[in-house]
């Protein structure tokens, strides 16, 4: 009940022998000890885990590791350039406080970047409906939103379009 | 979770032969079953993944209307130009279900497969006169939901595509749980010529149709025709969430909001 499991993941390939009932989360966690990626909830509504998987974003405790295999996953150890340099969107979030405990921020900045992906210029209303999967018990969203917004200018300022769907 | 084995078929034939397996159960996008897995409500001895089967995915234009794979992600079906060219009601009723992340890995086959009573596809299905098609035959839209969480479906049937008509107008409305985004209660409504349905997800245990409201929508296509009418409130789902009267409430005024959106 174990098999063979490989994916890009931050643009390095790995491989790894899990069971395969490994939730994609776990796998990113435990067998990697990329540890940035959180769990908040068991019913698959916090988005706490949200990773981007061939560059859309994914709740990565709904998903088996298998699931993924072949893909590239991109955590949030993957957004920041080699030299420590914070993503725009990441940037943005400390700028705005679009953070207070920060479990959430994995998981929102994630999502961000993927809707940003989409609608490079999105109004307040998208912003807040594209964050519907995400779930903040600190902030209220205001100042979310805000980062959101600037994190998604910042963006279109610098081109930076990290998420490798390779 | 408890352990299983996990497959991955490449084709349909491959599919069907492994989920004769006893306790065998097909994963799609996995956003109702592995929720389900964790806390360990159900004990497949195999998962038998969708996922790489070329046949069960993409959408096409099939007489005037169109012909979606089961395995075609939500998310996809939201954006698809030729969905909201040929019926856009469709692709807005899949950009509201859930989150981003459910639809982009939710398919339509797993959600008509599972027959949620709260689930948006459903009412779709049978106001647009869908066909679906499995493995083995072809089912109409109106028999294939048979009550909560039951469809027509055999043991290890598998769903294929389904083939949903052309309306000439229709729209979905919605009164959504805040927090999951299902549907406490959700009206398509659709015209064929002088033809109208009305069907109703999340008031019930199983998608229905709303005669009277067809009717009256027969002889005049407004929102004003539907004044005084009611489904009325035996048999509805009453929950945390609504009661039955406040459920029955909702049907008609989201049936109007849906004549009002068809225009
Ligand atoms: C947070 C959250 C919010 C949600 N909100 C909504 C919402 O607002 N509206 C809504 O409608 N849904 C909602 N859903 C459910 C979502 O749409 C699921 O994607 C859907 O119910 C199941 O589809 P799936 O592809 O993920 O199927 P899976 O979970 O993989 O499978 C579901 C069932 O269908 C069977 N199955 C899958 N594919 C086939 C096939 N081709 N043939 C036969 N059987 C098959 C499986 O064996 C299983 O029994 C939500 C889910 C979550 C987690
Ligand atoms: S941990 Fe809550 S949605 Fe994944
Ligand atoms: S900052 Fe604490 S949960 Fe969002």
């Amino acid at each position: 009940m174990s098999c063979t499991v490989s994916m890009t993941v931050n643009g390095k390939t790995v491989s790894r022998e899990v069971e395969e009932r490994t939730l994609l989360v776990a796998f990113l966690r435990e067998h990697l000890g990329l540890t940035g990626t959180h769990v908040g909830c068991d019913t698959s509504q916090c988005g706490a885990c949200v990773v981007l998987v061939d560059g859309r974003s994914v709740k990565s405790c709904t998903a088996l590791a298998v699931q993924a295999d072949g893909a590239a996953v991109t955590t949030i150890e993957g957004l920041a350039a080699a030299d420590g340099t914070l993503h725009p969107m990441q940037a943005a979030f400390r700028e705005h406080h679009g953070l207070q405990c920060g479990f959430c921020t994995p998981g929102m900045v994630m999502s961000a970047v993927d809707l940003v992906r989409e609608n490079p210029n999105p109004t307040e209303a998208e912003i807040r409906e594209g964050l519907e999967g995400n779930i903040c018990r600190c902030t209220g969203y205001h100042n979310i939103v805000k980062a959101v917004k600037a994190g998604a200018e910042a963006m279109a300022g610098t081109q930076a379009t990290p998420v490798a769907a390779e | 979770m408890y352990a299983f084995t996990y497959q991955r078929p490449t084709t349909l034939a491959d599919a069907a032969a492994a989920i004769q397996a006893e306790d065998a159960k097909l994963l799609g996008g996995g956003q109702t079953l592995l929720p389900t897995l964790k806390q360990r409500l159900a004990r497949p001895t195999d998962l038998i993944d969708l996922g790489a089967i070329p046949e069960l995915k993409g959408i096409r234009e099939a007489d005037g209307g169109l012909e979606i794979g089961a395995f075609t992600r939500h998310a996809e079906v939201a954006h698809s130009d030729l969905v909201k060219r040929v019926i856009p009601a469709l692709s807005s009723l899949a950009e509201g279900i859930g989150d981003r992340q459910v639809r982009n890995m939710g398919t339509m086959g797993g959600s008509i497969a599972n027959a949620d009573p709260s689930a948006d596809y459903p009412s779709a299905v049978v106001a647009l006169k869908a066909t679906v098609t499995t493995d083995r035959r072809s089912i109409a839209g109106d028999d294939f939901f048979t009550g909560m969480f039951e469809t027509a479906l055999e043991p290890g049937e598998i769903i294929k595509s389904v083939r949903f008509s052309r309306p000439d107008k229709a729209a979905y409305a919605k009164f959504r749980n805040p927090a999951s985004r299902y549907a406490i209660v959700g009206v398509f409504v659709a015209k064929f010529g002088s033809e109208v349905r009305v069907a109703v997800t999340g008031a019930a245990g199983s998608v229905f149709r709303a005669e009277a409201f067809e009717t009256a929508l027969v002889a005049d296509f407004r929102a004003e025709a539907l004044n005084g009418l009611s489904v009325g409130s035996d048999g509805l789902n009453a929950d945390i969430h609504a009661s039955a009267d406040y459920r029955a409430h909702l049907v008609t005024v989201m049936a109007k909001r849906a004549v009002e959106a068809a225009g």
